[in-house]
């Protein structure tokens, strides 16, 4: 956006310092400022279902409950997927700082590979649950757990399907301004992931654990 | 399964002839338009300058084109439920069946909050707030455009109720376990829930876009507390939006899981929980109040400003009100349902804060009475609706923060007299006002006024009817008359309820009159041309040519005040400014039309059509395309186009002369 300004009153341009007398903050600013508003609303989205699965969560309707369902092991290693994803992808926004195209697709390779790896584990919990009659149409407990879970799986699933698209868009069209945004927004996308991971972690597995 | 899922032809009901004369009427009219519009040639005029259009004055436009065409569709749906309720007394039914009647409470609500006033007031928000803000476009002006489109979608999706299938009858609130498969089997709560979850993703992306715009992107000078109080009162409706839709996004996801593949959120069985569904519901719903009254409040302080020729009284505590509305806006949701059977102590603290909200309104009130005090003012069509305002939304508060006294509400629960004070809150609050800005902000839109004298009987019209219409509803609430009745034994409700039927007759000549003000005003609109500044207005779209270019401003304006263009209007009166300086231009560039918006709503319509029918493949084409259009998109080459110097300066250099002139 330019901002060639007229100067119809009598304010000269060494007196405006202040940040909200500027004019339109440049481009990369407004992006990345309205993609963490989009990544707050999402929060509020999880906001709402873990009320939900906080409500319902036991209300197993005689099925089984959290404790006798969670494998801890299993989920430990889900976390240390995710956790290390986020550092991978930490380290393609530093390649992507200084356009070093190699360690941007080695950074995006080893995200990829831990979210895929997350996924799957993700994936093989729910059909275990399922194969042994824990399935969300069983308890209003059930349901919550397997939305509250799957929409942060959903999540994760979009994030890799983003990711990719990403590679292929340096590879088409290079580090150019638009690209750069949006692997920026897809890094504070990644992060929230696993910032509501860490939520579901303790709210699901681990007070779920206890009971 | 067949391959249409559960669509046959007896989704289609010939049956019932007041449905097929409506279906016929709309189906006519749709075709018509379309046909004079192929007939005339203005198909290719209509795609690249409007669909495809990301210029936030044209998408406001077609937001309200929107709002006005549903407003006469939900009123449809009022005159009949007047109709009926007016005839069936005693053992007579009226000429409604009870599932057609309920499927029109369900629509009247739906379509009056979801595509009425929502898209009348972000209509509004889009056009103003870019050009008081002093700058060029919105933040991202192709999500804008996308936005739209879904809000469109969920329109479309709503009326083709009308013709394949049914629409909800359990009211615009779908509570469980009424809304659950148990109670509802058919497609009603089905095509209500996806025709609003497209819709709501379509505006809480204009909610993050006005976010970002407000907040990142205002004219050099423009502080927080030097924006016009329009802007604040978008940018807290907008927090709100941000805040509030991904509540109902998760709530009505729920209630899908549940009626599509056996979930038990809010079942009767599987221990499931539809006083959730309550609570979640109005976490969302009591702030959506507040997303549609709060730019009204704006619109209401700028034609008070302007028309009294005075600064807005209280410019810093209504900033303040506002911003308290909007976060108390979160702490009052139980009191849609006092009888739940929470505890004494809950119930108190929901009803108190629901008194204290109303103290910033107050506030508002009076300084708008003190904003005219000793102004000069014209009595335009825009400041009637003001006055209208003030006194009819004073009646509604006070009958609000009467239902805000849990005992008083225990008797005044689910009465005609909560349906009276809402109706009183948002016709006198919401459609006053969205009326108001339409009549104010029309001259900026299109360069020429609107009729006065039919819009002087409209808003009279509008008025004298609101009070024919729900003021016997009061009484009736009060007579213990229940809300959503399609027949009732008690004769002695029947003449207040023709009274409401006369006032509804009213109103309607109040839409009459609108709808022929614009045509008079579109036949004579040589006479009514105006120049940049038709009401000597305080803030920055009035200093910009009246229909404002593409670009908005050839040069960013630079603020030092509140009512900036006020403030420089003063200053060439006193000081005799040099007459338009040589002024430098630069080249401007402006974000390329795209028909990602419109492509993105058609697929969205396939899939939800096709998710409602449980015709899964069609929902994986709809899915499909909308995917591959975000792909076109991202891979495209050209974001922007430059408009050179010459064509600005040219038209600049015009309107400076017209302005000095």
């Amino acid at each position: 956006m330019n901002v060639n300004v007229a100067l119809i009153d009598d304010v000269s341009p060494e007196t405006r310092p202040i940040a909200s007398e500027a004019g339109p903050a440049p481009k990369r600013v407004v992006v990345a400022y309205g993609f963490w508003i989009f990544l707050l609303s999402d929060i509020v989205m999880f906001a709402a279902l873990f009320a939900a699965y906080a409500v319902l969560a036991q209300a197993t309707a005689g099925g089984p409950s959290g404790a006798q369902l969670f494998n801890q092991v299993s989920v430990a290693i889900e976390t240390a997927c995710l956790l290390a994803s986020s550092y991978t992808c930490g380290l393609m926004s530093l390649a992507v700082g200084s356009q070093r195209r190699f360690r941007t697709y080695l950074a995006a390779v080893a995200t990829f590979a831990l979210g895929a790896a997350f996924l799957t584990l993700e994936l093989r919990e729910f059909a275990g649950m399922i194969a042994v009659g824990a399935a969300p149409q069983r308890s209003a407990f059930l349901s919550a757990f397997f939305t509250l879970v799957g929409c942060h799986g959903l999540h994760v699933t979009v994030g890799l399907i983003w990711l990719a698209v990403m590679m292929l868009q340096i590879a088409v069209k290079g580090f150019r301004a638009t690209v750069e945004r949006r692997l920026l927004c897809f890094s504070l996308f990644w992060h929230a992931l696993d910032i509501i991971w860490v939520w579901l972690f303790t709210v699901v597995y681990l007070m779920g654990g206890l009971s | 399964m067949t391959l249409l899922g559960k669509l046959s032809w007896s989704a289609i009901p010939f049956d019932q002839p007041i449905v097929m004369g409506a279906t016929a009427m709309m189906v006519l009219v749709i075709a018509f338009v379309l046909g004079w519009v192929t007939l005339k040639g203005y198909v290719p005029y209509l795609w690249s300058e409007w669909i495809t259009s990301v210029d936030h004055k044209r998408i406001g436009v077609m937001y309200i084109i929107l709002a006005l065409i549903m407003l006469l569709r939900g009123f449809a749906d009022a005159i009949m439920m007047r109709a009926q309720q007016a005839i069936a007394v005693g053992g007579a039914q009226g000429y409604l069946p009870p599932e057609h009647f309920d499927q029109i409470f369900s629509a009247h609500g739906t379509i009056m909050i979801f595509f009425m006033a929502m898209p009348f007031v972000i209509g509004l928000m889009n056009f103003v707030v870019p050009l008081q803000l002093g700058v060029r476009d919105m933040a991202f002006p192709t999500l804008n455009s996308v936005a739209l489109g879904l809000t469109a979608s969920g329109i479309l999706l709503t009326n083709i109720s009308l013709a394949v299938g049914e629409f909800a009858k359990a009211g615009w609130v779908a509570y469980p376990p009424l809304s659950e498969l148990q109670f509802s089997p058919g497609v009603g709560v089905d095509y209500y829930l996806w025709a609003l979850q497209i819709s709501g993703v379509g505006t809480l992306m204009t909610g993050i876009n006005f976010v970002a715009t407000i907040l990142k992107t205002r004219s050099p000078g423009m502080s927080y507390m030097r924006m016009p109080v329009f802007c604040w009162t978008a940018l807290a409706s907008n927090l709100l939006i941000v805040a509030a839709f991904p509540v109902l996004t998760a709530t009505f996801a729920m209630l899908l899981l549940d009626r599509y593949l056996g979930f038990h959120f809010f079942t009767i069985d599987g221990q499931g929980n539809a006083m959730m569904y309550v609570n979640l519901f109005w976490v969302w719903g009591h702030p959506e109040v507040y997303i549609l009254i709060l730019p009204a409040f704006g619109v209401f302080s700028e034609v008070v400003s302007t028309f009294s020729g005075k600064p807005l009284f209280g410019y810093r505590s209504m900033v303040a009100a506002t911003m308290v509305i909007c976060v108390l806006s979160f702490v009052v949701w139980l009191h849609h349902f006092f009888t739940m059977g929470a505890s004494a102590n809950v119930n108190g603290f929901f009803g108190i804060m629901t008194m204290i909200i109303a103290v910033p309104t107050g506030v508002k009130v009076f300084n708008w009475l003190f904003t005219m005090y000793g102004g000069r003012i014209r009595f335009t069509v825009p400041i009637l609706w003001s006055l209208g305002f003030m006194v009819t939304f004073v009646i509604g508060g006070m009958t609000g923060v009467l239902m805000a006294v849990p005992p008083a509400d225990f008797q005044l629960h689910n009465s005609l007299f909560l349906v009276a004070h809402f109706h009183n809150v948002i016709i006198g609050g919401v459609v006053f006002g969205v009326l108001a800005g339409y009549n104010y902000w029309f001259p900026k839109a299109f360069g020429f006024r609107l009729d006065e004298r039919w819009g002087v009987a409209s808003f009279w019209c509008w008025l004298i009817g609101f009070y024919l219409a729900f003021m016997p509803l009061y009484v009736l609430g009060l007579m213990g008359m229940t809300r959503r009745m399609q027949h009732y034994d008690v004769v002695s409700w029947q003449p207040w309820l023709l009274a409401a039927a006369a006032g509804v007759a009213v109103i309607l000549a109040g839409i009459v009159c609108q709808v022929i003000q614009l045509v008079v005003s579109v036949r004579n609109r040589e006479l009514l041309r105006v120049a940049a500044d038709p009401w000597n207005g305080r803030t920055l779209e009035w200093t910009t040519a009246s229909p404002p270019p593409a670009w908005n401003f050839a040069l960013l304006p630079q603020v030092s005040s509140v009512d900036a263009y006020w403030l420089k209007k003063q200053r060439a009166l006193t000081h005799q400014a040099p007459a338009a300086q040589e002024r430098e231009y630069a080249p401007i560039e402006v974000p390329r039309n795209s028909a990602a918006g419109f492509s993105i709503a058609f697929f969205a319509v396939i899939s939800g059509f096709a998710l409602i029918w449980h015709i899964w493949w069609m929902a994986g084409i709809g899915g499909l395309g909308v995917l591959l259009t975000i792909l076109v998109f991202a891979f495209r080459e050209e974001e922007e186009i430059k408009i050179p110097v010459e064509e600005i300066a040219g038209f600049d250099r015009t309107h400076q002369a017209e302005v000095a002139v």
